[in-house]
Order: structure tokens, then sequence, then C-alpha cells
């Protein structure tokens, strides 16, 4: 291979713009093997991997890229699984571009090795032979753990400790396990079967899983224990949907990201009326905010058959939280941006529907606490936007049940638990705590990390509870 | 799966279905709900907690056929499953020691009406309960709800049973004194009953049945205002004292998904359970 060739990253198809728009099949298609070999190829085996620095599970890159260069993709998929048992959800969602491909030395020159695409295909690939179920380790000491959650922080713990030879039963409060992965991206990014054989996975490695399981109303923490668990991980995730506290909001048609999102990709409402849940799409949608869950309800909209969809952010593009590769698909898609833009007041007609939106312009001023620049408002800048549906997305924080109905667990002012870094122990005893819970709306990938520290923290704690060594 | 055990016609339309789950029965109290779906198409349909058998871990509740979940519920028979149960979610009602309890009870509401009073009944305080029906063939609960009370109201709507309609309260109220008052029921009566006891100040407690979707203060759905706060009626609630709650809002907001409902509902209707996508 030569330098130019090298310089290149393989492109991945995408279903063309005009289809895609209107229907939920996933946009980025995947490579073909050729397609795979050829990347693969392109990766320099370092001696000294920056990417895996880059990566929040460790997984051997450059490792599972040889045994692909060389066609061993169920090897491949092995090995990142090791260290990653998503894997298929990863290549799909992770944030490469700030994560291990931010860090690969082709990156300097040219294009990073995609990693993500490479971790998305042998992981499809061994999705497509059949799963093998790995051997349990055998394991010293036994204990019984409980999860709440089965999110990605809860999916990880759990795989953890059961190959580990605990014994493992995941609460989930909703009707179906996965989490954000199931009710918050969308089918178009990352398909819910996908999801769905993870959570098969887990049980085939025999975690116990049970939905429909409040934990805070039908057990507490306290009555788990007393039921006879050693430990208890929780990850419930940060679903609580932030408000604007501005008027109107109460008005139909507008609504959270978190119910649009629920309706549209948990209870599939884009196939009302076969399935029974129903959504309602106007013409012109606003969608406030600039992270993934704005940019994924703008793109939902579009193809519930919203004319115009328009995405409303404080900040200008470049402060943007969602990653490049959403907001550029999103762009193409024909999704409008009104960048540096705030609502102040939703309007309503004589039913109590929404009917129009009242921003007022922005300007960016000083740095704030975060580094970004603070943005704000222009006096007299005032304008009406003309919709019939407004969509929320400025953020979600932690469900209080828990923290409500647990005694001694310490939080922070933003509801988030308070753990210990390292092992993800919790302030009270036996409990531990990792994902957005901890960190506050934050990526698939690092409620992994954090679920792979707990495992590790709730094992050492048992056996020492055990009295084992 | 969770297996219905029995099942009765409490009056045209209106059923009871004592379902297995023990778990959710060891921990229910009154005024919480439970979190239906029928099979994987289905919608999550809240319905509130009428009763539990702690022996036989069954869970009892009372609905409406009004829409297609409720329509098609009406079609399962005992001994068949539904696919989710769950519960309990929202808070208990307050069902402490207050005196003298007005209970007021609309419809389908008095089965789950009856479990709090029992409660409160057992908690040492007097029951004044009136259960009010659209007719007299309508009315459910009717004989449970007189066994706990020490004075017993009917009404309905037509006059064909007891008063014609709630406005008799009103006298009720000004002739006696009450220390708390607790409404079930659709929430124009909700409102109703609200403007009667507001004059004499009197706590009421109205459970609110909000749009729903998870049930757990995930979405946002069931938003309320009460105080002039924004408030999830699944966490917050789904009981509220009804002199703080902003009906018209809710009513509004109700409402929202009107026209869907009725296609769902009608397609059901024409074509059962199997609709055919397009
Ligand atoms: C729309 C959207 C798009 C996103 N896109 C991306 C992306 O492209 N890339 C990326 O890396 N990240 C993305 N994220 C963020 C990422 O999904 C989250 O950071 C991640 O899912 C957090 O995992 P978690 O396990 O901590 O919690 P969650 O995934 O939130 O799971 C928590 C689970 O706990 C359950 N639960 C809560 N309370 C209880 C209780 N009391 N009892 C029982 N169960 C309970 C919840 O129902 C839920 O299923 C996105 C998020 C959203 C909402
Ligand atoms: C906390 C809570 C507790 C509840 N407890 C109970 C309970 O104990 N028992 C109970 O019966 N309900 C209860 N409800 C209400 C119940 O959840 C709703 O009625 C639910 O929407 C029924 O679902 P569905 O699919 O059958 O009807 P939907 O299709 O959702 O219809 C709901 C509404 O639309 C109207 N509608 C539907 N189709 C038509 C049509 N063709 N023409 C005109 N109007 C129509 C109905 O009048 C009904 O009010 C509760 C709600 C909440 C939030
Ligand atoms: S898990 Fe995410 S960060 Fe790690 S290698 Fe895969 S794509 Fe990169
Ligand atoms: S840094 Fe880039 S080139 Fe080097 S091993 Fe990692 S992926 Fe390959
Ligand atoms: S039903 Fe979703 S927050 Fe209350």
């Amino acid at each position: 291979m030569d330098k130019e060739q090298r310089k290149h990253a393989t492109s991945m198809a995408k279903q063309d713009v005009l289809d895609r728009i209107h229907n939920f099949y996933e946009v980025a298609l995947g490579y073909t093997q050729e397609q795979a070999m050829a990347e693969a190829e392109r990766c320099l085996q370092c001696p000294n991997p920056r990417c895996v620095q880059g990566c929040p599970v460790d997984i051997d890159i450059p490792a599972f890229i040889k045994e692909i260069k060389e066609g061993n993709f169920l090897a491949a998929s092995a090995k990142i699984k090791e260290k990653n048992s998503l894997p298929a959800v990863c290549g799909r969602v992770c944030p490469q571009e700030n994560q291990c491909q931010k860090m690969c030395v082709i990156g300097k020159m040219g294009d990073p090795i995609s990693i993500g695409r490479l971790e998305r295909f042998a992981s499809d690939y061994e999705r497509k032979m059949g799963v093998n179920i790995p051997d349990k380790d055998v394991a010293p000491v036994t204990g019984k753990v409980a999860i709440v959650g089965s999110g990605p922080a809860g999916l990880t713990v759990a795989a953890d400790l059961v190959k580990l030879g605990h014994e493992v039963a995941m609460f989930e409060s909703l009707h179906l396990a996965g989490g954000v992965l199931m009710y918050g991206i969308p089918e178009f990014r990352l398909p819910k079967e996908i999801v769905q054989a993870e959570v098969e996975y887990i049980k085939k490695l025999g975690v116990d899983v049970k939905t429909n399981y409040t934990i805070g109303r039908i057990f507490t923490i306290d009555e788990l224990f007393a039921d006879g668990f050693d430990a208890i991980f929780v990850g419930s995730g940060a679903g609580l949907p932030r408000f604007m506290g501005i008027p109107g909001e109460n008005l139909g048609g507008v609504y959270s990201a978190n119910e649009f999102l629920i309706r549209v990709n948990l209870m599939k409402g884009y196939l009302f009326p076969e399935y029974d849940t129903p959504i309602r799409i106007g013409k012109n949608v606003a969608v406030i905010g600039g992270g993934n869950v704005a940019m994924d309800s703008a793109r939902c909209s579009l193809r519930l058959g919203a004319e115009k969809v328009y995405i409303v952010y404080r900040r200008s593009r470049e402060e943007l939280p969602a990653r490049e590769e959403e907001a550029e698909n999103a762009e193409e898609e024909g999704i409008i941006f009104r960048l540096l833009n705030n609502p102040t007041k939703f309007v309503g007609d004589e039913s109590g529907w929404v009917s129009g939106m009242e921003c007022i312009k922005m300007e960016l001023g000083e740095p704030d606490a975060s580094g970004r620049r603070r943005p704000v408002p222009v006096e007299g800048s005032e304008f009406m936007m003309d919709i019939d549906t407004a969509i929320i997305a400025i953020g979600q924080t932690p469900n209080p049940l828990i923290q409500r109905t647990t005694e001694g667990l310490e939080t922070t002012k933003w509801g988030t638990i308070v753990v210990n870094e390292e092992t993800g122990a919790a302030t009270k005893e036996g409990v531990y705590a990792g994902g957005d819970v901890v960190s506050g709306a934050a990526t698939v990938i690092s409620a992994m990390g954090a679920g792979k520290k707990a495992a590790k923290g709730i094992h050492e704690y048992i056996k020492k509870k055990k009295g084992g060594k | 799966m969770y297996k219905i055990v029995a099942k009765k016609e409490l009056a045209p339309n209106i059923y009871l279905i004592e379902v297995a789950a023990p778990d959710v029965a060891a921990k229910a109290n009154p005024g919480q709900f439970v979190i239906i779906r029928l099979d994987d198409k289905g919608e999550r349909v809240p319905l509130t907690i009428a009763g539990v058998d702690l022996e036989k871990g069954t869970v009892a509740t009372a609905f409406h056929a009004v829409g297609r979940t409720t329509k098609k519920l009406a079609k399962v028979n005992a001994g068949e499953s539904i696919m989710d149960f769950s519960g309990p979610l929202g808070n208990p009602a307050e069902v402490g020691k207050f005196g003298k309890v007005l209970l007021v009870g609309g419809g389908v509401w008095c089965a789950p009406l009856h479990y709090v009073a029992t409660t409160l009944r057992k908690n040492g305080n007097k029951l004044v309960v009136a259960a009010a029906g659209r007719t007299e063939n309508d009315m459910v609960y009717a004989d449970e709800l007189k066994a706990v009370s020490d004075v017993f109201y009917v009404a309905t709507d037509d006059g064909s049973k007891g008063s014609e309609g709630l406005d008799f309260l009103a006298d009720v109220l000004k002739s006696e004194k009450f220390d708390h008052a607790v409404v079930m029921g659709p929430v124009s009566m909700l409102k109703k009953v609200v403007e009667m006891t507001r004059p004499y100040g009197l706590n009421t407690m109205v459970t609110l049945a909000s749009l729903m979707v998870d049930g757990t203060g995930m979405c946002g759905a069931c938003r309320v205002t009460v105080g002039g706060e924004t408030k999830f009626a699944c966490m917050d609630g789904p009981e509220f004292n009804g002199l703080d709650v902003d009906f018209d809002e809710l009513i509004s907001r109700q409402r929202v998904y009107l026209p869907e409902e009725r296609m769902a509902s009608m397609i059901y209707d024409k074509l059962g359970g199997g609709v055919k996508r397009g």
C-alpha cells in the first residue's frame, strides 16, 4: 500500500438520502468483507498503539484489526469481546472521532483508521454466524448480585459478574431491557434487533432479566439486601427530562424528547396503527437542543412525515454537542439549523395545540465554566416561528426514585450518585453505581467503562465479604 | 406473561380482573396503579389497583372498555395471559387518620375507591360515601362501598337511581364538616366536586388520569400543573390536592390523542385484533 492510499479511509455505503428520509431502516450500511480487509490493511500495527488510549474499555485495537486483515473475522470479534460485550452497539454509536480514532497516528496525515466501522463489521459477522457462549470461569466465590437498570452500564456489569460465577438478577422498569439503546436511539442508527441479541446473550450467560420491576416502588434497595443480595449495582441512567420552564410548555404538541423517542422507538409509534401507540407529528417541527438526542428527534420527525424540521440551538455550530457524523447526516437529510436562537415562549390555538414559538437571538460572550462561550440574548431581537410541534431536547437528569427511597446514599446537587471512581462503590455499603446516574448524561462507552470498574469492585467486595481470597 | 385468574363483568362494558403477580400484590397500596400491555404491539395503559389477595398473589383492577386496549382486554378470558403488568407505580393515596372523610366515586373508579375506603375505615375514619354512575345499570361496587361507609349516597346522571347528579353534595357539605375528601372519577367530575368543596377549604384529594407512557418519570407526558408548578402525575401523584390542580389544562392535555384513539378504536371495532398496515 502506498502512502497516498494509506491516507484515505475506505468509505462505507449509506442509504440514499432521498430514500432514507422516508423509512426507519439503518442509514449506514456497514462494510463488506473486502472493504473491511482493505481498511484493516491501512493500520500500521503500532507497537505502542495510541488508539487504545482513546478507548474507555481498552480494546486491543491493533490485534483485532490484524485478525480482520487476515480474514479471521470470528477471531477479531473474540478479541474485541475480551473487553467490550456490546461491540455491535459501540461500533455504531461511539463518538469515535473523539475517542479511539482521534488518537490514531494516521489521523495526523490523513483519515484515521475507521476503528468503529471495523468493530461493527466484526461483530455483525459474528452475529450472523451465531454467537458462541463462552465457558464460565471457575470462580472461588459466588455471590448474589442485583442490577438495577438494563442500559449499557447494567448489561456490562451483569455480563462480567455472571462470567465470574456470581448469581445475577437484573431489574428493569420498562417492558424491554436495553435502556437508552432500546427507547432512545432510533432504529435507523441502531437496529433494535441488535440490542435484543445482546440482551439474549446475557440471558444465555445465565442472567435473570426481570422486566416490569421498578426498584424503589416494588422493592427498595434495602429490601433487596434483606432478600439476600450481597451487592447491588445501580445503573438507572439519566432519564428524567428537563423542561425549560417557559410559558406554554404544557400545550398539546410540545413533547419532551424522551416522550417523543419512547413513543417512536420503544413503542414503535412509526408503525401506528399496526402498533397501538400513537405519535402525532405536525408539518413544522422545532427541536430545541443540539445534542444527539436533538438530532435523533429531528431525524425521526422527518421520517414521520414532517415537512420542515428545525434544530433550534442557543450556541453556534462549533459548540454543537452531537456526534459530527450525525449532525452531518441531519444536514444532508434537510434538517434546518437555526443556530444562536433560544425559545422564550410557546403560543397555542383555541384547542390548546401549539401554533407558534417565540425565540430570541443569542450571541456568544465570554467562556463559561465549561470552557464554551456563554450565549447571551440580544435584547429586543424576539421573533416568532410558525410551528405545530415542539420537541424539547435540552438534557436529562437522573431519575430521583432510587435516591429518594434509599437511606445513606449520597448524591450531588445534580442528583447524581456519589461513587469511588476506581471501584464504583457508593457511600452505602454494598451499593455500587455507574453510567449516566453517576456521570450525568454521557456516552454508551463511558457507561460501559464504569460498568467494568464496578464489576471488578463488586467481585472484590464479595470475595472479601465471603472470606475468600 | 401474567395470567388473568378471574374476570367479572361488573356492569355493561366494565370489568374486574384479578391478575397473578405476587411481587406486585405484596407491595401494592391503595391509590397506586399498574401499567399493562397486552401483547408485543400493545400500548402501555395505566389502571388503578382495586385490591389485592396476598394469599393468591393476585392484584385486582377494574376497567371500562372505551378504547382499543381496554376493548381488547375485555376479550381476554380468565385463564389466559397478558404480556406485561408493571407495578405498583405512583404514590399510595393518603389513608391516615383524618376523622370524618367524604369519598366520591364515579363509574369504574368506584372499584379502586373501595380499596382506599377500606383502608381509611381500618384506620379509624368515619366515612361518608357517594357512588355515582351514568344510569342504575352502570353502577359498580355500590354494595361494597355501602358496606364500609357510615353514610352512603347513590347518584346517577339520569336519576334512574338515587339523586340526579352530584349537586346534592352541596347540601351535604353545607350541613356537615369534613376533615378530608377523596374523589376518584372522570376529570369533569373531579373538577365539579372540587368546585363544591373549595369554599370550605376542604383538602380534596383527586386521582389524575393524565396521559402516561412509561409511568416512571421518564417522559413527562403525564405532566400536570399543581399549585402553579409542573408535576409528573406518575411520580409526584397520581393523587393530588384538587384545590391546587389546573383541571382545564389537564382536560385539554387528555384530548391530545383523541383523533388517533378514535381511529384505533374504529379499526379495532371493524377489523378486530389483527390490524394490517396499509
Ligand atoms: C436519544 C439519545 C441518543 C444518544 N446517542 C448516543 C450516541 O450516539 N453515542 C453514545 O455514545 N451515547 C449516546 N447517548 C447516550 C447514551 O445512550 C447513554 O449515555 C447511555 O445509554 C447510558 O447508559 P446507562 O446504562 O447509564 O443508562 P440507560 O441507558 O439510561 O439505562 C438505564 C435503565 O435503567 C432503567 N431504570 C431507571 N430507573 C429504574 C428503576 N428505579 N428500577 C428499574 N430500572 C430502572 C431505565 O428504564 C433504563 O432502561 C444517547 C442518548 C439518548 C437519550
Ligand atoms: C393513573 C391512572 C389510573 C387509571 N386507572 C384506570 C382504571 O382503574 N380503570 C379504567 O378504566 N381506566 C383507568 N385509567 C384510564 C385508562 O388508562 C385510559 O382510559 C386508557 O387510555 C384506556 O386505553 P384504551 O386504549 O382502551 O383507550 P384509548 O384508545 O387510549 O382511549 C382513551 C380515551 O379516548 C376516548 N375514546 C377512545 N375511542 C373513542 C371513540 N371511538 N370515540 C370517542 N372517544 C373515544 C375514550 O373515551 C377514552 O377516554 C387510568 C389512567 C391513569 C393515568
Ligand atoms: S469501543 Fe468505542 S472507543 Fe473503544 S474502540 Fe470501539 S469504537 Fe473505539
Ligand atoms: S493508532 Fe491507528 S494505525 Fe496505530 S494501531 Fe491504532 S489504529 Fe492502527
Ligand atoms: S408517564 Fe412518563 S413521566 Fe409520567
